[in-house]
């Protein structure tokens, strides 16, 4: 059981104020992921649900009960660290059974779980090993190991994939969200990766200067971007941002087209502008088209069978039913 | 890269270094055993010709030797235990963040500095004169009777005195050591439930286990020659005689060069046994 509720929390560090007041709450079974760009709070908001740092007001409740003073110890939810914090100097089976070694756990109870969470997670062979003798990957998976055989109310993932390779990064986010659909516990995961979060989240929590701008499903995100924060950042390549005369004609301050809704076309289209690269994915061919008087570079996304090359000239026509207009503030305008 | 000219270029130019340090090295130890193996009285006769290993037997069998060895180890251990458990602490509390950091490590470090004969002398005569020392007159202050240290508990006050030099080398070593423990293997260490003195001996201490052998090693190798300490306070007297100084008297007091110098090369290989060992014990370390 782990339903988390951030209510009021805020956190200084001196007279800066990292997190203002901020509410928030995450289900039990949920995967919640907090994303933003880095120094936006994210690590700093789930260290706050860790304890390992205090909050200078506000309350933290873990299952109805406040948890604010508790130590993290006490609060049964286990971290995932961002450098893994294996200790060198342990086995993989000592660092495994730590946690159930300092819960005074009797030996046969911890070689079981040891061996279980081993099982699930592919590290048998490995048990006698040191860290130091682990890929990257497996290393990974021993911190997840540490964390699973506490049996917690709640995982906390920092930023753990950010030290693999690209491959090993996308079988770990796969191996991560099964995971997560075996044990239905509460993760909260921290990333500055928005395919991270699109890919693995229930629901996402995008944070900007410690301040929640939206949250929402993935899609929800998607479609629907609260403002121009969100919109830029959710969504990959990013969305273009247009604004003067051509948003003014949609009765908008700025309006927000997506590379996939614009349709292109050698001879006519309502954009045009000549092509400035072209990156041929194979499935997808991405243009960054300059020279269109509209914003300095709009990027538009075409199948794979699309050919323009570096000085062509392009035309594009947006999809009128998916444009996002937003306000003077930055805000959507329903 | 390196061609066959350059590298022999650059062994005629080491040449000059090499040749005077293994001079250095060489020139006395051929000494030392020369003289060892001969009657050599400068006082009396000078040298007196061949012996065989008459001075080996000897400097084993008098009265002094074993009690020598025995001073000499209980000094080596207590120093190093004294230095590697203060400096552990030390270098935990200098690690915290505090206000004058700076100042408060420079402080530490300073005895370090301070000449072995200097701080002698200053142990001698501003702490422990059981007159007008500092801590007579502290004992003074609570009623009890001033210690003479250095007659009553001769050892132990020289122990403190190659202790309070030896501390800021340990504390140095160690705080560099501490400072590379990372930190997150300590929240994590938290996260998992391990109060205070368990992250300490589970984490931090297996951490530490290679500079605290390296601190053992080096320190071992200075200590079994520590002279000037004893030299400035005791001389030798009240059980404090060790084995470098039981060589110093020999030579220098009863001016008996070839019996000392026998006393010089059993001085060489228990360093060397000391030394090998540690080694050992360092490299395993090393191996993880």
């Amino acid at each position: 059981m782990g339903r988390i509720v951030l209510e009021q929390v805020t956190k200084s560090f001196g007279d800066v104020t990292v997190i203002p007041p901020l509410d928030l709450t995450i289900e039990d079974g949920e995967f919640a992921v907090f994303v933003g760009p880095s120094g936006c709070g994210k690590s700093t908001l789930l260290r706050l649900i860790a304890g390992l740092e205090d909050v200078t007001s506000g309350v933290i409740r873990i299952d109805g009960q406040d948890a604010t003073t508790i130590s993290p110890a006490k609060r049964g939810l286990a971290m995932v660290f961002q450098s893994y914090a294996l200790y060198p100097h342990m086995s993989v089976r000592k660092n495994i059974a730590f946690p159930l070694r300092m819960a005074g756990l009797d030996k046969a109870e911890q070689d079981r779980r040891v061996n279980q969470a081993a099982a699930v997670l592919n590290l048998t062979d490995y048990l006698d090993r040191r860290p130091g003798q682990l890929s990257g990957g497996q290393r990974q998976r021993v911190a997840i190991g540490r964390a699973i055989v506490r049996e917690p109310a709640a995982f906390l993932f920092d930023e753990p994939l950010s030290n693999l390779d690209a491959a090993l990064r996308v079988g770990m986010r796969l191996e991560i969200s099964e995971l997560h659909k075996r044990l239905e516990t509460t993760m909260i995961y921290v990333t500055h990766d928005q395919v991270e979060a699109m890919t693995m989240a229930d629901k996402i929590v995008v944070l900007r200067a410690g301040h929640i701008e939206q949250v929402g499903s993935p899609l929800d995100l998607y479609h629907a971007p609260r403002n121009l924060f969100v919109a830029g950042f959710i969504g990959s390549p990013k969305m273009n941002l247009i604004s003067g005369p051509e948003a003014a004609k949609h009765d908008a301050h700025t309006i927000g087209v997506r590379p996939e809704h614009i349709a292109v076309s050698a001879t006519d289209g309502e954009w045009s502008g000549v092509v400035a690269v072209s990156e041929h994915l194979g499935s997808d061919t991405f243009f960054h088209v300059h020279g269109t008087g509209l914003a300095d570079t709009i990027t538009v996304r075409a199948g794979g069978e699309v050919g323009f090359r570096h000085g062509d000239r392009i035309h594009m026509t947006p999809r009128a039913d998916v444009i996002h207009r937003f306000d003077e503030q930055g805000l959507r305008i329903a | 890269m390196a061609t066959k000219a350059s590298r022999a270029a650059a062994r005629l130019m080491l040449a000059p270094a090499v040749i005077l340090l293994l001079g250095w090295m060489l020139v006395p130890l051929t000494m030392t055993v020369i003289f060892s193996f001969k009657r050599y009285l400068p006082m009396r006769g000078g040298d007196l010709g061949w012996v065989g290993f008459e001075n080996y037997a000897r400097f084993v069998n008098s009265s002094a030797f074993w009690p020598a060895v025995q001073s000499t180890l209980i000094i080596v251990g207590g120093v190093l235990l004294i230095t590697v458990v203060l400096g552990v602490v030390l270098a935990i509390l200098l690690d915290q963040p505090m206000w004058g950091q700076g100042i408060v490590r420079i402080l530490v470090i300073a005895p370090f500095f301070v000449m072995p004969t200097v701080s002698a002398l200053v142990w001698k005569n501003m702490f422990m004169d059981p007159v007008n020392g500092l801590f007579a007159h502290l004992w003074r202050f609570f009623g009890a009777t001033p210690v003479s240290w250095l007659s009553e508990a001769s050892m132990s006050s020289i122990i403190l005195i190659v202790s309070w030099q030896w501390l800021p080398f340990a504390t140095l070593i160690l705080l560099t050591a501490i400072q590379s423990l990372d930190s997150e293997q300590l929240e994590a260490a938290e996260m998992d439930g391990a109060p205070p003195l368990s992250r300490f001996f589970h984490i931090t201490l297996p951490h530490l286990a290679r500079a605290i052998t390296i601190v053992v090693l080096i320190q071992t190798i200075f200590l079994l020659a520590v002279f000037a300490e004893i030299f400035v306070t005791t001389q030798g007297a009240f059980g404090t005689r060790t084995l470098t100084y039981l060589i110093f008297q020999r030579v220098l007091e009863s001016q008996n060069v070839g019996l000392g110098s026998a006393g010089g090369v059993y001085a060489i290989i228990l360093a060397n046994i000391l030394a090998l060992f540690l080694m050992r014990i360092v490299g395993k370390n090393l191996d993880r």
